[in-house]
């Protein structure tokens, strides 16, 4: 039974006081890039993709690629809020603590119902590509998505990836870009000016979409448009605001890479209600 | 004591060209088996995949992070790749997704390098690969293997593919001499012994072995008896044949064509070291790139021919007495 929007942004919102609640009590962490991705990640797990957190083997299932793993937050909130037996909700809290399965990235050790491990930029288009070729070559109707940063695309690999993605016309694989405009070191125009990204991936022949990356509807539709696109990837500039929903986090490269104090998680829990 | 039948140089097949042939035989015996290449399947010798198997064959382009990384989400599918270039691109260019794409995770991956070491000759050293084995060993859960002749490389791709977790296979350009008889067979980390001997015992891997074997003829002629060992597969590494080695033979020579530094010789001293300890001496590049020349004059001037590991061998057994 599809969700309705209120119950999408209703997950939403409780991902993000899973997400300011476990990165304070791990005392360090990514906060800003996995606030301005959860609609992205919602859309994708609670609405847009073939899986089934009973049977996360399952064959044909969609796969999620986090290639920015420093936002591993938003996909444990995820998966935990999706019912995968590996990802307990009741253990979010342990984030980045020895033995916890949730690991300061994603690791595929802790957590199998993961489809990658992540955490060295620039790997995660050419993984989707292997995943795609792979459905492909199994004429399964699998679709891969992989969500980067906008920092990571500063990686030459992305752009190896990018070639290679036209070239085999994978047309199974969608790249979204979490476009929040600051990386660790400040804004991403002071660091490596990265624009004008849509014309650099329709320059490298993907189809490409931008969208508003905080509404879910357009998320959906830019989805579907993918899907409907035959012969090549496609590309999802997905705009967005680092640390959103909670306003002194709001384009802040300070809560790039810094985790909220108590004060501020309860200042945040109180914005996130 | 029978009389020593002497070893005899007669070249066979590549050890890449041996690759490339048992690819394909994987290929046909298995749908999963998916090859990858990046610009050089003429010289990795893909292009037999290729041609037989053209949906199952991935060119990368001249992109061997990208590559090895389609490769890793090709094992995350289930899939088992291949993935193909020369050494000196393959280790150097996609270590990094080694690391974290397929060592980590403990993908089930194939990384074929081929033209390794300094044989692969006219190139010159931006080309020549001296330093991939220490850099497959570096990385947790994976098999490192050097084949010495073709019979060996084929049955060691073969071992490779049906063993389930990461190898890293390292291959040469030029045919190399015949160690083994048809039907010799192999398994991971299993040395084999190719020439019995008491007095010194040397450990040799890829085309040392070949020269190994020449120099305990050269010593036999001395009156050393000399045992010759291809540890075929330097991680993990046969601990037993070592430690028999050090046990029953008192000193230990170990030949490569890799830098001495983080080489076959340092693994096996480390296992010498934590059973046995005898005297060593070591065969293998010294601190240095090499340079462009054919094959021969290279492997003469950097000190990888029989009477280099002949020298050695002298040499360990003078410390012994």
């Amino acid at each position: 039974m599809p969700k309705s929007i209120e119950e999408l942004q209703e997950i939403a919102r409780r991902m993000r006081r899973e997400i300011v609640v476990m990165i304070g009590e791990a005392k360090n962490g990514h906060p800003g890039g996995s606030l301005s991705a959860v609609e992205i990640v919602v859309e994708l797990f609670f609405d847009y993709m073939k899986i089934d957190p009973h049977n996360p083997k399952w064959a044909d299932r969609d796969r999620f690629i986090l290639s920015k793993g420093h936002a591993a937050p938003v996909l444990y909130c995820a998966m935990a809020e999706a019912g995968y037996s590996d990802t307990p909700l009741d253990r979010l809290n342990t984030l980045r603590k020895l033995g916890s399965v949730y690991q300061g990235h994603p690791d595929v050790r802790f957590i199998p119902s993961l489809e990658a491990s992540t955490g060295s930029l620039g790997e995660g288009v050419s993984l989707a590509l292997g995943m795609g070729i792979a459905a492909r070559l199994n004429h399964s109707p699998s679709r891969t998505y992989v969500l980067l940063g906008d920092g990571e695309v500063q990686e030459g690999q992305i752009w190896e990836g990018a070639m290679a993605g036209a070239f085999h016309k994978m047309d199974n694989v969608v790249a979204i870009v979490d476009y929040n405009r600051i990386q660790l070191d400040g804004f991403v125009k002071d660091i490596m000016e990265i624009a004008p990204l849509a014309d650099k991936w329709r320059a490298f022949g993907w189809h490409t979409i931008e969208i508003d990356g905080h509404d879910l509807v357009a998320i959906r539709e830019a989805l579907a448009e993918a899907q409907a696109t035959k012969g090549k990837p496609t590309a999802i500039v997905a705009h967005t605001i680092k640390g959103k929903g909670v306003s002194f986090m709001e384009n802040n490269p300070k809560f790039h890479g810094t985790a909220p104090s108590p004060a501020e998680v309860q200042l945040a829990l109180q914005e996130l209600r | 004591m029978a009389t020593k039948t002497k070893f005899e140089v007669k070249l066979g097949a590549a050890t890449r060209e041996a690759f490339g042939r048992e690819l394909v035989e994987l290929g046909r015996a298995n749908q999963d088996i998916v090859v990858c290449d990046a610009d050089l399947s003429k010289s990795t010798m893909t292009v037999y995949f290729q041609k037989e198997f053209p949906d199952r064959f991935i060119s990368c382009g001249i992109a061997e992070a990208d590559m090895v990384a389609i490769g890793a989400g090709l094992a995350y599918a289930g899939k088992i790749p291949f993935v193909s270039s020369f050494s000196a691109f393959l280790m150097n260019k996609g270590f990094e997704q080694l690391r974290v794409g397929v060592a980590y995770p403990h993908l089930n991956l194939k990384a074929v390098g081929t033209h390794s070491g300094i044989s692969i000759g006219e190139d010159g050293p931006s080309q020549m690969s001296v330093e991939e084995t220490a850099l497959a060993c570096s990385l947790p859960g994976f098999v490192v293997i050097a084949p010495a002749d073709e019979i060996s490389c084929r049955a060691l791709v073969r071992e490779a593919a049906h063993h389930v977790g990461p190898v890293f296979i390292r291959t040469g350009r030029p045919k190399c001499p015949i160690v083994y008889a048809a039907g010799q067979t192999f398994e991971i980390g299993k040395a084999v012994q190719v020439a019995e001997g008491s007095d010194v015992t040397v450990i040799a891997n890829g085309l040392l072995v070949a020269q190994a074997l020449l120099a305990a003829d050269i010593l036999d002629a001395e009156g050393v008896s000399v045992r010759v060992l291809d540890m075929h597969t330097v991680k993990p590494l046969d601990r037993d044949a070592i430690r028999k080695a050090a046990a029953e033979t008192g000193a230990i020579v170990v030949a490569e064509e890799h830098l001495v530094d983080g080489g076959l010789g340092v693994r096996v001293a480390q296992a010498a070291a934590e059973t046995i300890p005898v005297p060593m001496e070591f065969v293998g590049i010294q601190d240095t790139y090499a340079e462009s020349g054919e094959t021969d004059e290279l492997l003469e001037k950097y000190g990888l021919v029989a009477k280099d590991v002949a020298a050695a061998i002298r040499k360990v057994v003078a410390r012994k007495r």
